[in-house]
């Protein structure tokens, strides 16, 4: 019996091991490889902050990584306030079709962005919006959204009822409901829609690429360009930086929101 | 402190009526119970009182103002809920501050008047609690302090006790009616307790199917009941059918039973008396003497329930079963089987056309 378990402890240690290994190695790889005089990851290291310097000169890389950050911050307000918005008027108000609208939510989670991204260019260029960081935007709000929605109305299935009809009752107006009642307890609903939303806008390539001109692209877009020319070691730099970067916002918020923990 | 009436109030789900021209006036600084069996719309009037539904038809009138069309939040009601919906993520004292300081009261008087809710329910040691460190009980008393600190018209409570355990229940109602005189607020209790309405209220109004089928006091009620549905839902009663002749009604087996002499059915009409088990005596049929004046019927005791202070017997007489309370005070013990003279005032016979 103990014996097995402790089998059992083991494997589940190695498993636990490999995963995080198959996870990270890469991203570590890079992150020294960042550090290491040769362009073409020759062995000896040999330690060297040449590439952070030279990315710093590269202008190019640096304006899409600036557009990423705006664009991903931008459509991560929009899409969380307009979101949770949906969802609180999802939960608060019965109308017709309603049901059927929040089935509509769900396909563009599960469609893929090759598709979504075609579509979106073809719908862009004919109502006249065009391409550039402005479409990104707009298409990025509009990816996001369906997940801030699903996160925020997951949360809000938790919540009772009566407790915005007992503050009504108490005096308070629909708007003080809102924010002194609901939104305080959806919040780790929010926080993790916002997440959501940023990564899905961060992370966007495909839907970005087909959107993008040639001097307004996101950072993705302009990796891949760059790779197709020629690997430039700065790209390592880049992306150590905004690796380091993702996984401190990550640590903070998980560390400030115990997720579904706390009551 | 405000009355509130409720004026051919009608709201319909659908094809249903919830609620039929349902009329009530609930008096100032009294205690008014809603009773009513399930789905009555106890709930929905209540709901329409305070403001978070609105009548398709009829007028609410509180204090004097037309409110049928004021959102609840301007409506100065108290509302207690079943499942007490305090704030989970608020302490004790912010929870009963709510109502104080989204009208914007300065912070030492909400202070202030917190801690007089507080001490007003007997929880003022307990500001710094969360809701979910509490008891029951106490969650109910958080809940009545919250309602009633802002100093509403109308006290709603929707069965504020059902989810709490018999002996705490007990103590729950001394105490809220302890506080509703205390303060003086008019308050409307729905419950589908008659031991409850009975013992709490000034005023019981019964409804059925959306409507208002008796109103009164507790003991007009009790004593008077003016259907057949209402002595059978507030109390236990005995009703025994015929047809109606004279004064009173000639049951199946011949016996004529004198009634209360109130509003008579036409005669020759099928009717139906009611006769509280309390109200009649149980004799041995040896020892029965007769008396013009009084009810009589013979029987058979079919079953007897000793309960402590109480026996109930259960009387077969005149084609049915007749239920008798006793108070155990001495007097020899009747058997089943024994042949039994059941004997009641016409006082304590009432009856209805059926
Ligand atoms: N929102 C609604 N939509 C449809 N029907 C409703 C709604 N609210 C109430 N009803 C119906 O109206 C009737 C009265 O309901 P109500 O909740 O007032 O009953 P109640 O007397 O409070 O019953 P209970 O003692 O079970 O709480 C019921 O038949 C109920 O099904
Ligand atoms: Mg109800």
């Amino acid at each position: 019996m103990t014996s097995t378990t402790r089998l059992l402890e083991g494997l589940g240690r190695i498993y636990v091991g490999l995963l995080l290994a198959f996870l990270y190695l890469p991203i570590v790889i890079m992150a020294l490889m960042s550090f290491n005089a040769s362009p073409f990851y020759q062995l000896p290291f040999e330690w060297t902050t040449k590439w952070y310097s030279d990315l710093a000169s590269n202008a190019q890389l640096l304006a899409a990584t600036w557009n990423s950050i705006e664009i991903a911050i931008i459509a991560t307000v929009l899409s969380t306030l307009l979101g949770t918005a949906a969802s609180i008027a999802l939960f608060r108000y019965d109308f017709r079709g309603k049901r059927f609208l929040q089935a509509l939510l769900l396909p563009p989670i599960a469609i893929p962005w090759l598709i979504t991204g075609t579509a979106m260019l073809i719908f862009f260029f004919g109502v006249g919006i065009g391409r550039g960081l402005h479409a990104i935007l707009l298409g990025h709000v509009a990816l996001a959204l369906p997940y801030v929605i699903v996160v925020v109305s997951a949360r809000l299935q938790t919540f009772a009822p009566e407790l915005e009809e007992a503050a009504r009752s108490l005096g308070a107006s629909q708007w003080q409901v809102t924010m002194r009642i609901t939104l305080p307890w959806i919040m780790p609903g929010v926080i993790a829609g916002a997440l959501f939303a940023f990564a899905v806008s961060f992370d966007q390539f495909v839907v970005s690429y087909f959107l993008s001109t040639p001097g307004q692209a996101t950072l993705p877009v302009e990796i891949y360009a760059a790779i197709r020319k020629g690997f430039m070691p700065e790209i390592n730099a880049v992306s150590t930086i905004i690796i380091v970067v993702s996984m401190g916002l990550m640590l903070v918020t998980a560390r400030f929101f115990k997720f579904g923990g706390e009551k | 402190m405000a009355d509130v009436r409720v004026e051919k109030v009608t709201r319909s789900f659908g094809a249903h009526k919830a609620l039929d021209e349902v009329s009530i006036v609930f008096p100032d600084g009294g205690f008014y119970a809603l009773l009513g069996p399930s789905g009555s719309g106890k709930t929905t009037l209540l709901r329409m009182i305070a403001g978070f539904d609105y009548p398709d038809s009829g007028s609410i009138v509180i204090d004097g103002d037309s409110v049928e069309r004021v959102p609840v939040d301007k409506r100065r009601i108290g509302m207690v809920f079943q499942n007490y919906a305090l704030f989970p993520n608020m302490s004790v004292a912010d929870n009963v501050a709510f109502g104080l300081s989204v009208r914007g009261e300065a912070k030492a008087t909400i202070a202030v008047e917190v801690q007089r809710a507080l001490d007003l329910v007997q929880l003022g040691k307990l500001g710094e609690r969360r809701p979910h460190q509490l008891s029951g009980g106490q969650r109910q008393r958080v809940a009545l302090a919250r309602a009633i600190v802002t100093r509403p018209r109308v006290l709603l409570l929707d069965e504020p006790l059902s989810a709490l355990d018999k002996a705490l229940r007990v103590d729950m109602q001394v105490e809220l009616k302890r506080i509703q005189r205390e303060i003086g607020i008019t308050t409307i209790f729905v419950t589908h307790d008659q031991e409850e309405a009975l013992t709490m209220s000034d005023r019981i109004g019964i409804l059925r199917d959306g409507r208002l089928v008796q109103e009164g006091s507790p003991e007009e009620i009790y004593d008077s009941p003016a259907s057949e549905f209402a002595a059978t839902f507030l109390g236990d009663a005995n009703i025994l059918p015929g047809t109606a002749e004279g004064n009173g009604l000639r049951l199946a087996d011949g016996t004529l039973v004198a009634a209360r002499s109130t509003v008579l059915p036409a005669q020759g009409r099928a009717a139906s008396c009611a006769v509280r088990p309390e109200r009649i005596a149980i004799l041995p049929a040896a020892v029965a003497m007769l008396d013009g004046k009084e009810n009589s019927l013979a029987g058979c005791v079919a079953k007897r329930i000793f309960a402590g202070s109480v026996s109930t017997y259960f009387v077969d007489c005149a084609g049915q079963t007749v239920k008798v309370l006793v108070q155990n005070a001495g007097q020899p013990r009747l058997g089943e089987g024994d042949d039994v003279v059941l004997r009641w005032s016409p006082e304590s016979t009432v009856l209805f056309a059926s």
